[in-house]
This record gives structure tokens, C-alpha cells and sequence, in this order.
């Protein structure tokens, strides 16, 4: 069909302009062609249309269902309702991969159009790395995942999109996600620019600074989003499972979150130049890595992804490309002013950002080598390990307890020099009373984990610490909303860790089951015939000890294209818990697997994730 | 010179992670037990599908005969795929072979035998699936072939195919 | 008098901090919640409805009033299927790089901070 034809060309014709683009670049920056700058915007103005075009042809082709294209007949079906054909658009590798480019040509227009302060030499190498970058990608869509294959015959209806992915929150992860991914991209090509034009300076952390925060914004916001989506769609009532499809977007962010701090270093003290480099290769190496083992299929993982070694080869040798690029040029360019070493008096707010940055790389290296290792063992030694949640727990939760206290002291520390007999000494009386109030905590729900304790007294420490702060200083009030949201998270995750009560089990209709102070009784089973699956709709009746019934209705969706069977778990959340309900069927009739959940302070953990978001986008706002 | 010391050892590193990477692109990612590990099969007393008498599996070993057990259920259609095969090897008198009727329903597991034909012996029930976790399996269909002490001498999961029937063929002959 | 009750607990706390499982189903889950399911790989046990995971379940309970220990169960199942079953990784010769490689990361990291702030 035509619309296949204009998709295809249009990429083509966005791949030719990324070759010319970047020798055009080349002949500029070696004074061979006088720069023409109309000429560079028409030129990323072209690629960008152009991949729009070959994008809304391919949402065109989903939402007429047009089987003659590959990935339409491979993700699509004629029953599908219509959001979800939109969605379905970027619910798989090709057209996801379609959504990475058109993201990348958007921002590196706006990159170009927002940086017209910055010197001229500086933006046109940035502009040569990212078509480098954008060039990658054109190739790896082309060759290996073209969106706009035919088929022939023509099939007379898809395969439909895997059920579980049919989903609100999954339909706007990945682009989210893939914002966040790209904004790196951005900081990437303009370190590597900013080295080599030798333009490393506060001018160039203020400008930068913006594009951290944008994907700082959207990689946390995307996170979030995934998670939400686990919880409720995969059914087992958990949030966070440590799986390596997880892990993957959590590698970035760690880099990102220390990059957003040791930038504000860079920006007002002129200090840690190559530091600020490194992380910035870094979190977009980890950006690209995350895709190599997702799309690859090298990794054992809950969330399926078609996957196909060629794929896996060709982002691996471009991602090590790349990375061999930067580590060349920063043997080059490296200059003596980046390395020299100032030293930085030991109670400033330097000193607590290098400590931040010390923290985020550890936890960075965690989960980094408990994803990775699996993989180098089995190729060096063919032993097959698992690493799970024990490891990261056992790893992790030590170091978050001095973490989240230097979170609560370092940004009361003043720039270069802080005085010793300033520091506020209050501070101190407040961790010894917290101290008190969660022992008399503990005793009450019995917890006698230390660790847990240690780590409740030190989350409490940094929640009054920062709400001191946005109360009596207001200096700064977006790193306080951030940090008051970051001991939120981590306080409702341990209280939710260690209070959650579940029962799971065996029951038949009209049965009824005594848990803790509440009963549960099993009423009945209806089933609905919907647009494109069968629907079995079970109601619970919850009875707590004053008599108040609870009602939660948990979901069987019975999906015939493809015949996939997914459980919708019924959730009651509230202020101070969340009723989380799931059923599924036994092999022998009339006796349903049920479990039933509650879990404290979970709607916690979503505010606690939103208000880090928003006190990153405070920060944003103010950025002139 | 110490710099470049510095930037060498980086570079190869990074070659070695990527050979490293690039070998494990290939690798199958799904996990399956090793299949050629001497081990013993634990003794154990199951059901008689059809008479519900209590069998020692001790009392259907031979010492003439080589045996297989094949753990099956009525419900799993890769057995019903490998059946022909099953029902091969029950001609080959130097072969032995017993079924073990994984988590079944007992007159749905009938109808299947009744309608495809009974290779097997003696069939034995494995209502929980802990025998076959004892065995070391963990899905339908597997088979083992055992010697007279119980050793498993080869082991196949997931559906016989016609290789695997000459293999099996091939160790019995030996 | 209060406080000294406090110091107390707090000492008791250091000595067994360990959460222990009073209840067997308790027990059940924290164990299957450690194991990987064969059938779904990339779910725990505990997680997993598939066949295996539930007799796995079963097999658990029969173990545990047979009165075997947590650790006995892993390692009799790290036997019929390998280490790779159980989630929490051991630390052995081919493990240990796994443990120590981020706690070394960590030491130098802070021997560049003390040499950034204090010496040079």
C-alpha cells in the first residue's frame, strides 16, 4: 500500500540528510564552507518532518489495519480498540525504535534552536555527534527492524497485541522512558562537543543544566509509570521486582541523579570538569546498554520482548563504538585546566555532592553487576546463577542509612567554606528523639530487623530535616520538596515491606476465610462477553471486625486473539493502605486460586515518586 | 607515559566486555537443568493408575531390562505429540518402561491411554508432582533412562523427538 | 528507667536481627518468595501459578513438617535443579566477585573524595 511506500521513503530519505548532514558539518567546522545557518535549520528541520511523516504513517496503517505491513500484522488486530491501535504503534520493537528517532530528531532541533547563546563551534559539534547517534539508529531501524515490511499474502487479520501490554499506564511508558533516554543522548553529544571545543565552564553547566533536568524529569516520571503498571497488571502485588528489564532503567537514573548534582558544582565552583564529563558518557552509554540487553534477548526476564541476536549485535558494536569515540577524544582533548585538582575544603556543599556522587555510583555498581554477572558467568564458566532481591537488599539497604542522612546535612552546608560552629547542632537532639519514637514504633508492630529500624530513624531524620528546611529557609525549596519526597519513598517502602499482610489460598464460591481481624468471603462469578475478550468478574466481600464490608471485584480477561489469559487485580487504595485482591483459576473446576493483600502506605510510594518529579520540575522552571 | 598506560588497560577492558557481550548474545537464555548429571533416582512408592495398589519402584526394575520412565499427563500436548514414539519403544524387549501420570485426573488420564494406546508397564500416579521434583523434573513431558541401581543414565525434557528415539535406541543396543 | 528498658532492646535487637518466621505458611512464602520458578523464568515460585511452582509449594510444607530447616530445603533443591533456583546468591569462589566488586568500588571511591578534600 502507498502508505507503506511514504513510511519507508521518508526514512530513507532521513538517513541520506544524516550522511550529507554530517559531511556538511565536517566541511563547516574545517572552514572549507562558510556556515549558513538557515541552511542547518532547514536541514534538521527536513529530518525531522520526514521522520514524522514515516511515524504517522505507521500509527495510519495501525489504525486502518493494514495487514499488507509486517509489524501492523504482527501487533494488531482488527478488534483492537482504538487507543490501542495508537498505542500498539509503539507497543513493539519496530515502531518503538521509530518513536527513539523521531524523539532524537525532535530534541536535537530544539537543542539547536534553545543554544544560541553558546558559541557556534560547539553547537555544530554537537550537531555532529548526535547525527552520529541519529545515523545509528537510522541504520539499525533499516537493516534490522525496517516498520515497513510487506507481507504477502495479505493476512486477513493480525495477531493482536499481547493483552498485557493493553494498558494506560503501559501505553505511555515507553515514550516517557524514551524522552528521559534521548534527553541523554542530548547531554552526551554536548559533553563530548563541549570537551573538544574546550568549552567546559559554568556558561555551559548553566545551559546544560536544563537538559539533565528534562530527562531527569522523564526518565523518573517513566520508571514510575512502569512500576504503577507491575503493580497492578502483573498481578502478584508487588512493585519493584528486581528484574533485569528494571534494573536496566534504574542504571541511567542513578547516573543522571549524580550528574544533576555535581552540574551545580560545575555551574557555581568550576570544579569536577571531567567528572561531569564521565557521568554524562556514562548515563547515556547506560541508556543504550539498557536497550542492548532488553532488545537483545540476552537477559531471562518476566517482561517478554521479541527479540533477535542480529539486533542484539548491532547495538552492541554501535554502543561500543561509541563509547570507544569518547574515550578517544577524551584522550585527545583532555586539557590540563579539566584535570587540575583544586582541593575543596571538607565541610562545603562540594564535599556533600561528592558524597552523593560517591553514593550514586555504589548503588549504580550494584545493580549494574547484579544484572550483568549472570551473563559474564555463564560465558566464562558456563554456570548458570540467579541474583536476586536478597542480593540488592543485602547490598543496598546498609548503605541507603548514611545516605540518607548526608541528604539531610549536605544542603544546609554553604559553598567553599562552611564554618564548624555553624552548623546547626538542633539537628542532632532531633536524631536522638526520633531515635525513641521508633523504638517505641518497633515494639508495637514487632519488627526486629535493625537494619529496618536504623533505616526508619534515618528516612524520619531526613523527612523533618527536609520540611524544616521548606519551612524556615525556603532557599531552596526545590531540592527540599525532592529530598522530602525521597524520605517519603523510602519510608513507605520499608513500612510497606515489613507490614504487608497477604493471604493466599484455595476457596470455592460462598466460602469465607478468617485473616487477621478481617473475613473474606468469596460471593460470586459473572462473565461478560466484551469488544475483543471474555470477561470473568468475581466479587469479594472484605468484613473487618467493626462490620464494614469492602467490596473488590478482581478481573479475568479471557483474550481469543491471542489466546492469552490475564488477571486484573481489583484495588481498594486509600489514605492509609491499599486492598489488593487477585484471582485465577484452578485446572479443577469451581476452585479459584485467591490472594488478597494489604499493603500499607502503597499510595505513598506513588505521591512520595510524584513530588521528587515535581521538585525537579521547580528546579526546571526556574532555569532561565 | 602513565597515561597512556591508564587509556590502554580502559580500551581493553572494554574489547573484553564486548567479546564477552557479543558471545552471550548468541547463548539460549532460558534455563534448563543439566541433563547428563549422574545421579541417583530416590526410591519411592506411588499408585497403580488402574488398580490403586501401592507399587515400590524398586519391584519394577530389571536387571535384564533397561528401564525408561516417562512422566506424562493427559492435559500436556506435547505428550500426546511424543506417544508414537513411546509406543516404538514399548515393541524393543530389551526396554522397560513405566509412566508416571503427572497431576492428572485419573479418568481423563484413562480416556487418553484408552484412545492412544498403552505403552507403558506398569502407569504410577504422581498426584502432587513431588515425585517427579524428586526425580529432579519440573514439566511435562520429560523421560529418564535408568539403569538397575536407579542411576539416571540420560535424561530428556520436554517432547521426544525422533532423534532423541534413536538415541534412546542407540543406549539400549550399547 | 524507661530509657534503660530501650538501651536493652536496642542490645536485643543487635543480637537477633534477624526476622524470624513463627508461622509456617509465613515460612512457606518467605521460602518460595526466594526461588525461581522453572516454568515461568524470571518469576519467583511464589509468584508463579504454574504447575511446578505449585507442587514446589507442596513440597515445601511436606519438607518443612518432615522438620527440615530453611537452608536444608535450598539445598535440596539447589541439587535436583542448581544454584540457579534460589534468588539469593551464594557467596562461593565463582560468586565472590559478584559481593565484593561494589563494596571495593565504594572504598575507592572514598580514598578520591579524602584525597580531594585533605591531601593534594
Amino acid at each position: 500500500m502507498l502508505i507503506t511506500q511514504i513510511g519507508n521513503y521518508s526514512l530513507i530519505l532521513g538517513l541520506f540528510l544524516s550522511i550529507f548532514f554530517i559531511f556538511y558539518l565536517i566541511l563547516i567546522l574545517y572552514g572549507f564552507i562558510k556556515i549558513k545557518l538557515n541552511n542547518i535549520y532547514s536541514i534538521l528541520f527536513i529530518q525531522l518532518f520526514s521522520v514524522l511523516i514515516s511515524f504517522f504513517s505507521l500509527i495510519y496503517s495501525f489504525v486502518i489495519s493494514n495487514f499488507t505491513n509486517e509489524t501492523v500484522y504482527n501487533n494488531s488486530h482488527t478488534t483492537k480498540p482504538l487507543f490501542y491501535k495508537i498505542s500498539g504503534t509503539w507497543g513493539n520493537h519496530e515502531g518503538s525504535l521509530l518513536l527513539w528517532l523521531l524523539v532524537l530528531t525532535l530534541f536535537i532541533f530544539l537543542f539547536f534552536i534553545d543554544s544560541k547563546k553558546q558559541p557556534k563551534i560547539y553547537r555544530l559539534y554537537t550537531l555532529v555527534f548526535q547525527q552520529i547517534i541519529i545515523l545509528g539508529f537510522f541504520l539499525f531501524v533499516l537493516f534490522t527492524s525496517n516498520p515497513f515490511s510487506y507481507i504477502f499474502p495479505v493476512p486477513l487479520e493480525g495477531l493482536g497485541l499481547n493483552p498485557i501490554l493493553q494498558d494506560p499506564a503501559l501505553a505511555i511508558h515507553p515514550p516517557i522512558l524514551y524522552l528521559g533516554y534521548v534527553g541523554s543522548s542530548i547531554i552526551f553529544s554536548a559533553s563530548l562537543s563541549a570537551l573538544v571545543s574546550k568549552h567546559i565552564n559554568n556558561f555551559w553547566a548553566q545551559h546544560i543544566k536544563k537538559w539533565i533536568f528534562i530527562s531527569w524529569i522523564f526518565l523518573t516520571l517513566g520508571i514510575m509509570l512502569g512500576s504503577i503498571w507491575a503493580y497492578y497488571e502483573l498481578g502478584w502485588g508487588g512493585f519493584w521486582f528486581w528484574d533485569p528489564v528494571e534494573n536496566v532503567s534504574l542504571m541511567p537514573w542513578f547516573c543522571l541523579t549524580a550528574l544533576l548534582h555535581s552540574i551545580l558544582v560545575l555551574e557555581k565552583r568550576s570544579e569536577l570538569k571531567s567528572w561531569t564529563i564521565i557521568l554524562s558518557i556514562t548515563t547515556f552509554s547506560l541508556s543504550m546498554s539498557g536497550t542492548f540487553l532488553v532488545r537483545s534477548g540476552i537477559l531471562n526476564s518476566v517482561h517478554t520482548f521479541a527479540n533477535d541476536p542480529g539486533r542484539g549485535v548491532f547495538i552492541l558494536t554501535f554502543l561500543f563504538i561509541l563509547i570507544l569515540i569518547s574515550i578517544l577524544i577524551f584522550f585527545f582533548f583532555q586539557t590540563e585546566e579539566n584535570v587540575r585538582e583544586n582541593k575543596i575544603y571538607w565541610l562545603s556543599r562540594e564535599t556533600s555532592i561528592l558524597v552523593n556522587n560517591w553514593f550514586m555510583i555504589f548503588f549504580l555498581a550494584v545493580v549494574f553487576i547484579g544484572t550483568t554477572y549472570p551473563i559474564f558467568l555463564e560465558v566464562l564458566t558456563s554456570e548458570k546463577i540467579s541474583v536476586g532481591p536478597p542480593f540488592y537488599n543485602k547490598l543496598l539497604i546498609p548503605f541507603l542509612i548514611p545516605f540518607l542522612i548526608f541528604m539531610a546535612i549536605g544542603p544546609n552546608l554553604k559553598w567553599i567554606k562552611n564554618d564548624f560552629k555553624k552548623v546547626n547542632f538542633y539537628k542532632f537532639f532531633v536524631f536522638i528523639f526520633l531515635c525513641f519514637i521508633t523504638f517505641i514504633f518497633a515494639e508495637k508492630f514487632k519488627i526486629k530487623n535493625l537494619f529496618t529500624i536504623i533505616l526508619i530513624i534515618s528516612s524520619l531524620y531526613l523527612l523533618i530535616s527536609s520540611i524544616g528546611d521548606l519551612i524556615f529557609k525556603r532557599k531552596n525549596i526545590s531540592q527540599n520538596i525532592s529530598h522530602f519526597g525521597f524520605s517519603i519513598l523510602i519510608l513507605s517502602i520499608v513500612l510497606n515491606g515489613i507490614l504487608s499482610k497477604e493471604f493466599s489460598g484455595n476457596m470455592k464460591i460462598g466460602e469465607e476465610v478468617k485473616f487477621y481481624n478481617e473475613i473474606i468471603k468469596f460471593k460470586k462469578v459473572e462473565t461478560f462477553n466484551r469488544e475483543n475478550y471474555k470477561s470473568v468478574i468475581a466479587t469479594f466481600e472484605i468484613e473487618n471486625n467493626k462490620k464494614k464490608l469492602i467490596l473488590l471485584k478482581p478481573e479475568l480477561r479471557i483474550y481469543n486473539q491471542p489466546n492469552i489469559i490475564t488477571s486484573e487485580a481489583d484495588i481498594k487504595s486509600s489514605f492509609y493502605e491499599d486492598k489488593f485482591l487477585v484471582f485465577s483459576v484452578l485446572k479443577k473446576n469451581n476452585i479459584f486460586n485467591v490472594r488478597y493483600q494489604v499493603k500499607p502506605f502503597m499510595i505513598w510510594i506513588w505521591v512520595s515518586t510524584l513530588l521528587i518529579i515535581f521538585g525537579g520540575f521547580v528546579r526546571l522552571i526556574k532555569i532561565k | 607515559m602513565k597515561k597512556n598506560f591508564f587509556y590502554f588497560i580502559l580500551i581493553s577492558l572494554i574489547i573484553f566486555v564486548f567479546v564477552l557481550l557479543y558471545t552471550a548474545v548468541f547463548k539460549s537464555k532460558s534455563y534448563i537443568p543439566a541433563t547428563t548429571i549422574n545421579k541417583k533416582i530416590k526410591e519411592f512408592s506411588a499408585k497403580d493408575l488402574f488398580t490403586d495398589n501401592e507399587i515400590e519402584i524398586k519391584d519394577l526394575i530389571h536387571d535384564k531390562k533397561i528401564t525408561i520412565i516417562n512422566i506424562w499427563s493427559s492435559w500436556c500436548a506435547p505428550c500426546r505429540n511424543e506417544h508414537i514414539y513411546l509406543m516404538k519403544l514399548s515393541q524393543d524387549s530389551k526396554i522397560n518402561l513405566i509412566g508416571l501420570n503427572y497431576k492428572d485426573d485419573r479418568s481423563k488420564a484413562e480416556v487418553f491411554i484408552q484412545e492412544l494406546g498403552n505403552p507403558f508397564f506398569k502407569i504410577l500416579e504422581d498426584p502432587d508432582g513431588i515425585i517427579s521434583i524428586d526425580m529432579g523434573a519440573y514439566g511435562v513431558p520429560e523421560t529418564y533412562i535408568i539403569d538397575d541401581k536407579l542411576n539416571i543414565i540420560r535424561k530428556f525434557i520436554g517432547e521426544l523427538t525422533f532423534s532423541n528415539y534413536e538415541e534412546i535406541i542407540d543406549i539400549i543396543n550399547k | 528507667m524507661k530509657l534503660l528498658k530501650y538501651i536493652i532492646f536496642f542490645i536485643i535487637c543487635i543480637i537477633q536481627s534477624n526476622l524470624y518466621a513463627d508461622n509456617n505458611s509465613i515460612l512457606i512464602d518467605k521460602i518460595s518468595k526466594n526461588l525461581r520458578c522453572l516454568i515461568c523464568q524470571g518469576q519467583s515460585v511464589y509468584d508463579s501459578q504454574s504447575e511446578f511452582a505449585n507442587s514446589i509449594k507442596i513440597l515445601i510444607n511436606k519438607k518443612i513438617q518432615e522438620g527440615n530447616s530453611e537452608e536444608e530445603i535450598y539445598s535440596y533443591l539447589k541439587n535436583k535443579y542448581g544454584q540457579w533456583i534460589v534468588y539469593d546468591t551464594e557467596i562461593n569462589k565463582k560468586t565472590v566477585y559478584l559481593w565484593l566488586f561494589p563494596v571495593i568500588l565504594f572504598v575507592f571511591g572514598g580514598i578520591l573524595i579524602i584525597r580531594k578534600v585533605f591531601i593534594n
